[in-house]
């Protein structure tokens, strides 16, 4: 049963960076073979739920170095500008290449692609398929892909982990969720793109299947974790579900307002307050502010209380129906669904919810890590061009520039490089069997349950490492993912048998999440200093003399390792990030 | 009071332990503002961890979710259920399909249908990127987009009398997407795409019963897409026939 796959690049993830990446590798060189594995069918990865829109220069008027500018003030000044200029410069020939593969970009009356207003950006630079964008550019990518036939899919496989052999990644070891069979699959270069990790904490817009993968696997094979605390809250949620109301509402004219009617943003530094778009300020400013800013209206008592917690409201209802169906059906659809409210005549409650990992696996600018044929892109990655905080309609363009750009380069490495070989591949697969067999499968005693452990981590996550931190909160948060992560050792599965058995993966990927939630802690207790999307209550303030550097999370037995490395400064010097 | 309960009644399928589906009951906490999946959330987590289905986004766009609900195919994170309180819901795997396990199907044949109707521009020469954008008008980018809104849910499949009857048939998401690429202005394929649309398995199947579109959650009316089809394919048969000089 261990007879070995192999590909010449395998690719770990079938979103917009996965897909991107296969194709731009398919287009590096017919002669490369390529593998991509991904949980579930390609089109149903999370990027298909990002709706307002994909940022690049494409207008008059606009500027690379605007672009970079937003991003890295936006980012708090701990983006790399170099990274930030490699992807402003590739980000507009990306978006024109999805238009060219069939993206249904929405478009002006001259039939150009249009772009909208988005926060911090100063410029309307946000391309957009209406509020759909993130769905249609996945769909466009996968079906585009599909005219490759040397891109493998391996549909609905589990990876559980990376092989490593010799100072070298080496493949994979993944379960066929049909059969349930471990298997090996050996690749020259592997490029892990499995997106974020917001299933951590218990409200989130993002996906079940969300779980850090990615992140943990490369951490446990020695890659360090990079910004791993900062997470990113969406300031508009709905307040049940914690589904995305995208920030496409503020950019076409919608407004927030407090229990009084009153548009409190005014009162935190992003003011004055106009009835006419003003950008990067009011709604338009960068997430991190809007986020806290209805936390101190919820501390002064000025929010919305209602059955799921405290909400301000997002009132669209002076845009009119026509334009609301135009450019943003989805808002309509899903708070009419969702919250029972139809925003054409009525404000849609919305709060804080967790949205995007700023952090993720090192890599350089070409997508490398530190470990010889291990590339990563896309959410799962810290390049960083979203430093402390990312703007919104970045991370769909941060997809296909790293996408292709790792795909290119991953190519390169393979096209010079024997296959590994098979026979120690093999063996570390069966290692892996074992792992699962033994710990999961065939364990007959064991009293914990994985929702007990998975709530227990969400409860302590958004305690600690929620919107405000302190230093006593964010050290129990440690000390509590510690101790589940001792209790995970007695979890008992019910479901034994192979086919198909999600409580395995479940299991799987909650050993993933404990991991990536530890450096999260860890990361977030060891930075005292407030950047970005980081607020810590008992260090408000910037530190750029100490702090002013990414944080590395090692992976070691006891828990993470916190090291940092500096910050790349081309030509933007930090200074007071006032909008 | 004791809080509130509705009863699931849920297939199940364990390949290799049984020899066909069975029902098994679940009775989970009411609440009004549950959808279907949060009641199959809450038996796996609470009650039966080897219950398996598909799920992700939780917001009817990932096409994840899928399952028959009293009958009907539905996504599951899309219906309420207040919408069947007090009475049993009953949980199926989607018709049509052959089941992996529990509410699990196997939709492996849409993935090979999907390639074949080539779900991607097909242009005789590209345009430098440096060039630009390909312009699209409103009225032109309007023309394909509501049959470009499909997520792969496969609920039109298993609404589908034909497809149960003929698995060979296309079915209307493939066609709907076929139709989706031959209607934009920047794609030149439909010629190559005809025969696959047009062949033995294809469009002539359809009896027009228009159930597909009844229950496409996107609004994506595939039924309308396989009519144009018809229509479009019967004008390239005749002019091929009567003005051969004028399909060249």
């Amino acid at each position: 049963m261990n007879n070995t796959l192999t590909h010449d690049v395998l690719i770990v993830g079938g979103g917009g960076a996965g897909v991107r990446a296969a194709i731009a590798a398919a287009e590096a060189s017919g002669q490369v073979s390529i593998g991509v594995l991904s949980k579930v069918y390609p089109m149903r990865s999370h990027t298909v739920a990002a709706e307002g829109g994909t940022a690049a220069v494409l207008r008059e008027g606009d500027h690379l170095d605007l672009h970079a500018k937003d991003t890295i003030f936006g980012s708090d000044f701990l983006a790399d500008q170099d990274a930030v200029e490699a992807f402003v410069r590739e980000a507009p020939q990306e978006v024109i290449q999805l238009e060219h593969w069939g993206c249904p970009w929405s478009r002006d009356p001259d039939g150009r692609v249009s772009a909208r207003p988005f926060g911090g950006m100063s410029l309307n630079r946000t391309v957009f398929a209406a509020d759909k964008t993130g769905f249609h550019m996945l769909h466009t990518l996968f079906q585009t892909s599909l005219k490759y036939e040397q891109i493998v899919y391996y549909d609905e496989w589990f990876v559980s982990s990376l092989l490593v052999e010799e100072g070298k990644a080496c493949g994979v070891a993944a379960i066929n969720l049909q059969d349930g069979q471990v298997r090996p699959i050996s690749a020259k270069a592997i490029i892990v793109c499995t997106g974020g990790a917001g299933r951590v904490f218990p409200f989130t817009t993002n996906g079940w299947i969300k779980t850090g993968d990615g992140m943990a696997m490369a951490y446990r094979a020695g890659v360090a974790l990079k910004d791993m605390e900062f997470v990113q809250y969406h300031p508009t949620g709905l307040p049940d579900t914690g589904i995305l109301i995208t920030e496409a509402s503020r950019g076409e004219g919608g407004v927030l307002k407090n229990k009084d009617g009153y548009r409190y943003l005014q009162d935190y530094g992003l003011g004055p307050a106009s009835d006419t778009i003003v950008r990067k300020k009011m709604e338009l400013g960068p997430r991190d502010i809007l986020s806290r800013a209805h936390m101190k209206e919820h501390e002064a008592g000025r929010t919305f209380e209602g059955p799921y917690g405290h909400y301000v409201h997002l009132d669209l209802t002076h845009l009119g129906e026509e334009l609301i169906d135009k450019k943003l059906p989805f808002v309509r659809e899903l708070a009419r669904n969702y919250a029972g409210i139809d925003p054409v005549y009525e404000p849609i409650p919305v709060r804080p919810v967790v949205h995007y990992m700023m952090g993720g696996i090192d890599t350089d600018a070409m997508g490398r890590t530190s470990l010889e044929g291990l590339y990563a892109a896309g959410e799962v990655a810290c390049v960083s061009i979203n430093g402390a905080n990312r703007l919104g309609s970045n991370s769909l363009t941060e997809c296909l520039v790293f996408g292709a750009r790792v795909g290119r380069e991953a190519t390169e490495y393979a096209l010079g490089r024997d296959a590994p070989a098979s026979k120690p591949l093999a063996q570390l697969a069966r290692d892996e069997e074992r792992r699962i067999e033994d710990r999961f499968l065939k364990k007959v005693e064991g009293k914990e349950r994985i929702s007990t452990i998975r709530e227990e981590m969400h409860q302590t996550m958004e305690k600690g490492a929620g919107i405000f931190r302190d230093g006593k909160e964010l050290r129990e948060t440690c000390e509590v993912l510690r101790t589940l992560r001792e209790r995970f050792g007695d979890i008992a599965l019910t479901h034994q048998d192979r086919v198909f058995n999600t409580e395995l993966t479940a299991a799987l990927e909650l050993d993933f999440m404990l991991d990536v939630a530890e450096t999260v802690a860890h990361s977030g207790l060891q930075r005292q200093e407030s950047r970005g999307s980081h607020t810590r209550t008992d260090f408000p303030k910037r530190d750029d003399d100490n702090f002013l550097k990414h944080s590395l999370a090692h992976h070691t037995p006891q828990g993470p390792s916190i090291t940092y490395s500096p910050v790349t400064i081309t030509r933007w010097p930090p200074e007071e990030r006032k909008y | 009071m004791p809080e509130p309960t509705i009863t699931l009644k849920v297939t199940r399928y364990r390949p290799g332990q049984e020899k066909a589906p069975s029902d098994q009951l679940y009775s989970v906490p009411y609440h009004e503002d549950w959808v279907v999946l949060d009641a199959l959330n809450y038996i796996k987590d609470k009650i039966d961890g080897s219950l398996s289905f598909r799920w992700s986004c939780h917001m009817g766009v990932c096409g994840s979710c899928g399952m028959m609900v009293n009958g009907v195919p539905k996504l599951t994170c899309a219906v309420f259920l207040r919408d069947y309180y007090p009475k049993t819901i009953r949980v199926e795997p989607l018709e049509n399909f052959p089941i992996i396990r529990d509410l699990v199907i196997d939709m492996s044949d849409f993935m090979e249908k999907l390639r074949r109707i080539k779900p991607w521009i097909i242009r005789e020469t590209e345009k430098p990127l440096a060039e630009g954008e390909y312009l699209q008008t409103p009225e032109e980018h309007e023309t394909y987009l509501p049959f470009s809104m499909c997520i792969n849910c496969m609920l039109c499949y298993s609404a589908c009398p034909v497809y149960g009857l003929n698995p060979t048939f296309l079915g209307p998401a493939a066609i709907a997407l076929a139709h989706r690429y031959n209607l934009d202005s920047r794609d030149e394929g439909q010629k190559m795409r005809q025969p696959v649309i047009a062949s033995h398995e294809g469009i002539w199947e359809c009896t027009f019963v228009g159930e597909c579109s009844e229950v496409c959650p996107k609004l994506v009316d595939p039924a309308a897409a396989i009519q144009r089809s018809k229509v479009s394919t019967t004008q390239d048969w005749f002019k091929s026939m009567l003005l051969p000089w004028k399909t060249k």
